[in-house]
């Protein structure tokens, strides 16, 4: 095969709804507090973007887009967010508790608004980050990185 | 009864576990051990002719109360699903690793190659 | 109603025999992730919008994964299990284990009436009385999962990441080394 990836029908199906799909789960990410969906779905959804890409256009095409390495630090980087906002509950005069809900008790929003619960949807982008990058090094890792052989036949 | 079906197919993952020979079936078992529990988990919140545990602007609030489903096992499968990918991911690696090392997924045949 | 979610556990468990005793190790991949489309529908049945959109993806990751994994090997398996002796005796235990525990549901409430209903001062029944006042959240699920029982989410994230960080270990290019020197000392770094 000339190129890499499949046909050009793929292709040009994926390139018009990557976009979408991506808008999909940043909308599942920011509204997890009002519908269904939350941190952990529009995180495994963002994930599944760059697997798309990934299977469509070869693995060049997909890590160029999100090298290895940056995925290895936006993981960390959820983590430590989640963190922090926990830690800044005890720190803050406000609550002085592990992961009180401190900006909800300062100035509670309107219920059924996008900012209306405080820390939630802060932690839902942190964990979406996390999952989306954990899950984007999982399959990079074991599908692409390496061939399987076995102790016979060496690469 | 229901929950005795849930019980039957962690059985069936578990026969696999103890059972079978090749890498991958084990790797497969655990994962309908895991499907198993989290059914169950969630089947012990179902209340019938439930709701979904999201509130809408219109309902009323006495009314929700007393038709949602239990959110609490909810929440918790749905970490544990995202750990079950993880704890799967790392199973396949070490599988892929062991094929490497002995060309084999047969875990007696590893087992007597290890000596 | 009610047969129909026994309908479906029913086709789970043949799916599962289906892919524990197949040859074809394809088949048996394309039947876990049979078992895995039948809990999504099942937790769509019972009211879990939240839990159902997860397994959609991850199960198609693992499909993915596993795909990958058997492909190069040679889809067939091993004829014959285990010895006829040790068959038995796991066959025996698995029936006790199974007999036995099936009468942990006696102590259950029937389906369709959740345990927090036996329970006055379950704190589920706060979580819904109160969840939309304290957090704000409309979805409670998500109320439960990140501010209640936020330590729970922060205990699912080290697992995630101590479970990559394991399985990037174990794979990583460095380690690789040649197959002729079954060393001791080969596996460690």
């Amino acid at each position: 095969m000339a190129e890499k990836g499949m046909t050009p029908i793929v292709k040009t199906i994926t390139g018009w709804i990557k976009g979408l799909i991506m808008i999909f789960g940043i909308y599942i990410v920011l509204y997890g507090h009002l519908t269904p969906g939350g941190g952990f779905a529009g995180g495994v959804i963002l994930a599944m973007v760059f697997v798309l890409l990934t299977l469509a256009y070869g693995k060049e095409e997909s890590l160029r887009r999100f090298r290895i390495g940056v995925a290895s630090e936006l993981d960390s980087v959820g983590a430590l967010m989640f963190l922090v906002i926990a830690v800044l509950g005890i720190a803050g005069t406000l609550g002085g508790r592990f992961f009180i809900n401190y900006i909800a008790k300062a100035n509670p929003g309107t219920p059924f608004t996008l900012f209306s619960s405080g820390i939630i949807p802060l932690c839902n982008i942190a964990i979406a980050l996390k999952v989306a990058s954990s899950l984007f090094m999982v399959f990079i890792l074991l599908v692409l990185m390496r061939v399987i052989h076995g102790p016979g036949e060496r690469a | 009864m229901l929950y005795a079906l849930c019980f039957l197919l962690f059985m069936v993952g578990l026969y696999g576990v103890l059972v079978k020979r090749n890498l991958i079936k084990i790797i497969i078992s655990l994962i309908i051990m895991e499907s198993a529990v989290n059914v169950f988990i969630v089947m012990i919140g179902y209340r019938k002719n439930g709701i979904a545990p999201i509130l809408n602007k219109t309902m009323e609030h006495q009314e929700f109360i007393r038709r949602t489903v239990d959110p609490l096992p909810q929440a918790l499968v749905l970490t544990a699903i995202v750990i079950g990918l993880g704890v799967t991911a790392m199973t396949i690696a070490i599988a892929m690793r062991l094929y490497e090392r002995y060309g084999t997924y047969d875990i007696q045949e590893i087992k007597r190659l290890k000596g | 109603m009610l047969e129909f979610i026994g309908l479906l556990l029913l086709f789970m468990v043949i799916a599962a025999i289906v892919a524990i005793e197949t040859r074809d190790l394809l088949a048996a991949v394309i039947s876990v992730t049979a078992v895995g489309f039948g809990v999504i529908i099942a937790f769509f049945y019972m009211r879990a919008p939240d839990v159902a959109i997860v397994p959609i993806v991850v199960e198609v990751l693992i499909l993915i994964i596993l795909i990958r994994a058997t492909l190069r090997v040679g889809l067939r398996t091993f004829i014959g299990n285990r010895d006829f002796f040790g068959m038995m005796v796991t066959m025996a235990m698995l029936a006790v284990i199974f007999l036995a525990g099936i009468r942990v549901f006696d102590d259950f409430p029937p389906f369709g009436h959740p345990v927090m209903q036996r329970i006055a001062d379950a704190p589920t029944r706060l979580y819904i009385a109160n969840g939309l006042k304290e957090t704000g959240a409309a979805n409670i699920v998500t109320a439960v999962l990140l501010d209640y029982r936020a330590y729970d989410t922060l205990g699912e994230a080290t697992v995630l990441f101590t479970a990559i960080m394991g399985a990037i270990a174990v794979i990583r290019k460095k380690a690789r080394k040649k197959p002729t020197e079954p060393e001791v000392g080969e596996w460690e770094e």
